[in-house]
């Protein structure tokens, strides 16, 4: 069962031209433009009420652009309701995490397959054996991810009682189950501490070594997006200011200033 | 729980039980229907819908129109021989519930945009939608009503001496019960739990939340028309009023009491509350329980009918104040008593 | 042509009826985000209210001329149905907004205290309806073939005045600004050191009291008073509160005649008994068509 397109070697997973995103008189994103090859680790960096995580919402299908074109592993996105562009191969994680806390661990993960579980109403009443031998797999599958990411003792707990930086971590590991080609990490570092921070660099890291997932972060922690990111970009009032290494960006006067002001005030 | 259907039936077959009771028992399972179909929709995905009878009301007259054209002689000769009637019958309430089940399109279609309040009035609209428009459909009885139901009751008893009805209903409980626990457990019906504790997060995980909730409506609306359907061949008369909003508060009202989303308690807050309402239909215990006020104002008579529609909504009210999550909580009967989980295995 | 004109002239009387009521819908979503399912049965208070005051002042005991006992109930009904709408408040509403319970709950609240006023009232009074005495002698003009009754003019009048009032009181007074803070942010309201129960029960005391003097001029306009008359006139209000933008004054008053006009137009053209249908058809429309209503704002939720 194929879950994303397949994908060819150079070509780009995420495209973005042009992009422009009005909402009444304001423009919260103009002429954003962005290439990402498989394999990547780049940041989206800028002030608050930048635009950052409208590109994102623009990107997972929430918002229509007003302009400009959004292209999955080569496919347009126009017009696609989220779960579609889910089902193509990108997924995202939100500043506030979205758990659902009135269910278990594992059925987070497992609620997550929703699109490719392969049978509807009637065989889940009737509990077919096309029905029992998806749910298995989908059980193992899920269980295995939770083991991977070192979750599998809290399988059978609520969200809502685990610790913040583990909620995270879930949060993350339930976005990778869908197996997507990008993953879209929106502040994955809000609300840690540093020890959390430094265990969420680990994760983040290891994620991208192990899967084989393209990762865009937008993060406010720059000592995060600083060790992680290869590529980043930075935006202001919806507009792109610099982009570069981190090496570059640090020291770009446009992004300092956009940051902290300049001295003529 | 198939040992006491059959003693239920068999009791009521040789006349142990009273023909009263036999309703009461009929009506504790139509209220069943009615409770877990809404909570499918109230409970498990959290909206907020208030116009329930309308989809009982729509699947009662198909029901009854069908049922009435194919063994009675309302519209001419009967269509169907009388011997058919035992297959037949369970099509007609399932064709009854099918077009109950397209009308939740009516509200399942602006759910998509609308957030709780707003779906509120959408559903108490529909609700007087249906009512009036079959007001107005004077072919049918119009607000006069419609009857003949019980020529199709008859044909059943002709060919077999029993308590028909209380056979369907219990057959139609069970399954209504039964389909929707294992809707509910399933992954596939996990996805309505995930619409409702964030509906965004479900949509970026894979949910289709759009097709989702038309589903789930659907369901919801088919089961209450079924119930309707049952409840017109129990009485043998139908009135769009007999399921206006009023009907829609006391489907309401047993959601909330057994608990959002809990089937177990959806169940049992049904059973109390047909109880309830038959406990204070006795004019007598209406008279005891206001005997200080009636002694303060000598002319005064309540009546018991009357006074109920004060306490229900009082006592939900008091459970709103004290303990608003029902009485279930958002748990199950087999969480608080796991002992339970030996004797049924759903999942 | 007069028959055009009789009908506008009668759906304004219908709609100031419903603007009346919608209005203290309006207000009361806008500062709580609740749905008071009780204000249609706040209104069949009002009514009664007025009937018994009426009754009373023009009985043996005070023996007041019609028009005197019109004066003085006007402003009693006013204030005695705000006295039932705050204790409504302090009764059911305030406890659970303690609690902070969930929206959900104080709605199933207000639909339940509905049903008890009116149910306690056909218990209480019992089933027979009650005729209103007649207060104002009737007067009717005869303007180019179109009956304009005094009545009626004062209802419509009322109505714009009421509507006036209340935009002056939101706009332009300390309290009104304070309501309109409560609807944008709740929680930092009391931050600022606002009392936030005083504005609220003002909140109530604006629009119960609306709603009784909707109750007496419905009264008076058609004198027969049952319990369960605030249930319909109710939901319809509420459903033209929605379609004109719930929290938005000017919807609620839109909404309101515009119901009264789709109302009056549908009766003068099909048998009456489709009245409720197309109102309530058309209205979904709307609400399908601009789901925040006409003047409403959209209320998107951050991503």
């Amino acid at each position: 069962m194929t879950q994303s397109l397949t994908q060819t070697e150079n070509a780009p997973v995420l495209e973005i031209r042009g992009l422009s995103q009005r909402f009444g008189g304001l423009t919260a994103v103009s002429d954003f433009n962005v290439q990402l090859m498989p394999g990547e680790l780049t940041g989206l960096i800028g002030p608050n009420g930048a635009g950052k995580t409208t590109v994102f919402n623009l990107v997972s299908g929430f918002y229509q652009p007003t302009e400009g074109e959004i292209l999955v592993c080569g496919v347009p996105t126009a017009g696609l309701r989220p779960h579609k562009v889910t089902a193509l191969g990108v997924a995202r994680t939100f500043q506030n995490i979205r758990l659902w806390n009135d269910m278990t661990v594992l059925d987070n993960i497992r609620v997550a397959q929703h699109y490719w579980l392969g049978y509807g109403f009637f065989h889940s009443v009737v509990r077919t054996r096309r029905y029992k031998t998806r749910e298995d797999e989908i059980a193992k599958e899920a269980a295995e991810l939770l083991d991977v990411f070192d979750l599998k003792r809290y399988a059978e707990e609520l969200p809502k009682n685990l610790p913040y930086g583990t909620q995270r971590k879930l949060e993350i590991a339930r976005a990778l189950s869908t197996h997507p080609k990008l993953l879209l990490l929106d502040e994955p570092a809000a609300g840690l501490n540093s020890a959390d921070a430094k265990e969420l660099i680990r994760l983040i890291r290891w994620i991208h070594e192990t899967f084989d997932v393209t990762i865009w972060m937008i993060e406010h922690h720059m000592d995060v997006m600083m060790e992680l990111a290869t590529q980043i970009k930075v935006i202001d009032f919806g507009e792109t200011i610099a982009e570069g290494t981190p090496e570059q960006i640090r020291n770009n006067q446009a992004v300092i200033t956009a940051y902290l002001g300049d001295d003529n005030i | 729980m198939v040992l006491f259907a059959v003693g239920l039936l068999v009791a009521a077959h040789y006349r142990f039980i009273d023909s009263y009771i036999q309703i009461v028992a009929m009506t504790i399972g139509i209220n069943i229907i009615m409770s877990t179909s809404l909570n499918l929709v109230n409970g498990n995905m959290g909206e907020f819908t208030c116009g329930h009878a309308g989809f009982m009301c729509v699947g009662a007259y198909i029901s009854s129109i069908l049922s009435v054209a194919c063994f009675g002689s309302k519209f001419g000769d009967p269509l169907l021989p009388a011997s058919s009637v035992l297959f037949v019958f369970p099509i007609i309430l399932l064709i009854g519930g099918a077009v109950a089940a397209v009308s939740s399109l009516l509200v399942s279609v602006p759910s998509f945009k609308t957030r709780d309040d707003y779906l509120a009035i959408i559903s108490i609209a529909v609700n007087y939608m249906i009512l009036s428009a079959l007001e107005n459909m004077d072919f049918i009885g119009g607000s006069r009503g419609f009857q003949g139901m019980k020529d199709t009751v008859w044909a059943m008893v002709d060919i077999f001496d029993g308590p028909w009805m209380l056979f369907w209903v219990i057959l139609f409980t069970a399954l209504t019960v039964w389909i929707i626990r294992r809707f509910i457990s399933s992954t596939y019906g996990k996805g309505v739990n995930a619409i409702c504790q964030d509906e965004v997060a479900a949509e970026i995980m894979s949910v289709n939340t759009n097709k989702i909730k038309i589903i789930n409506f659907m369901i919801a609306a088919g089961l209450a028309g079924c119930a309707g359907g049952l409840y017109a061949h129990i009485i043998g008369y139908v009135n769009p009023q007999s399921f206006n909003i009023l009907k829609s508060t006391e489907a309401l009202v047993m959601v909330y009491l057994g608990g959002m989303g809990s089937l177990s308690g959806a169940v049992i807050s049904a059973i109390i509350f047909t109880g309830l309402l038959e406990v204070l239909r006795s004019q007598a215990l209406i008279d005891g329980l206001l005997s200080p006020i009636t002694m303060m104002f000598p002319d005064w008579e309540p009546s018991a009918g009357v006074i109920k529609w004060v306490m229900i909504p009082l006592l939900l009210v008091i459970v709103m104040q004290f303990r608003p999550e029902g009485i279930m909580g958002n748990r199950e009967l087999s969480d608080v008593f796991p002992w339970l989980k030996k004797f049924y295995r759903f999942k | 042509m007069d028959f055009i004109f009789q009908n506008i002239l009668n759906a304004l009387q219908w709609g100031s009826f419903y603007a009346l009521i919608a209005l203290g819908y309006t207000l009361v979503y806008g500062v709580l985000r609740l749905i008071n399912f009780a204000h249609g049965d706040i209104f069949m208070v009002g009514a009664y209210i007025s009937f018994f005051l009426a009754s009373f002042l023009l009985g043996p005991l005070v023996g007041l001329s019609p028009a005197m006992v019109f004066l003085i109930t006007v402003p009693l009904t006013m204030l005695l149905t705000s006295c039932v709408g705050v204790t409504l408040e302090r009764i059911a509403y305030r406890p659970l907004r303690r609690k902070g319970a969930h929206r959900l709950y104080v709605v199933i609240t207000a639909l339940m205290c509905g049903l008890i006023l009116e149910y306690s009232n056909l218990a209480v009074l019992g089933a027979s309806r009650l005729k209103f005495p007649e207060l104002i002698e009737k007067q009717i003009w005869d303007v180019g073939g179109v009956s304009i009754t005094n009545l009626k003019v004062l209802v419509i009048a009322a109505a714009i005045v009421v509507f006036l009032f209340l935009q002056w009181v939101v706009t332009r007074t300390r309290v009104g600004m304070a309501m309109r803070a409560i609807s944008y942010d709740k929680f930092a309201i009391p931050l600022m050191g606002i009392p936030m129960d005083n504005i609220i029960v003002v909140t109530f005391v604006l629009g119960s009291g609306f709603a009784g003097l909707a109750g007496l001029l419905f009264a008076m306009s058609y004198p027969v008073l049952e319990p369960f008359m605030g249930m319909l006139i109710g939901w319809k209000a509420f459903i033209a509160a929605v379609v004109g933008g719930i929290g938005d004054i000017k919807g609620a008053f839109v909404g309101g005649f515009l119901l009264g006009f789709i109302e009056v137009g549908v009766v003068s053209v099909f048998p009456s008994s489709y009245r409720d249908l197309f109102a309530f058809t058309i209205l979904l429309l709307i609400l399908w068509m601009k789901p925040t209503g006409l003047f409403g704002m959209p209320q998107s939720t951050k991503i």
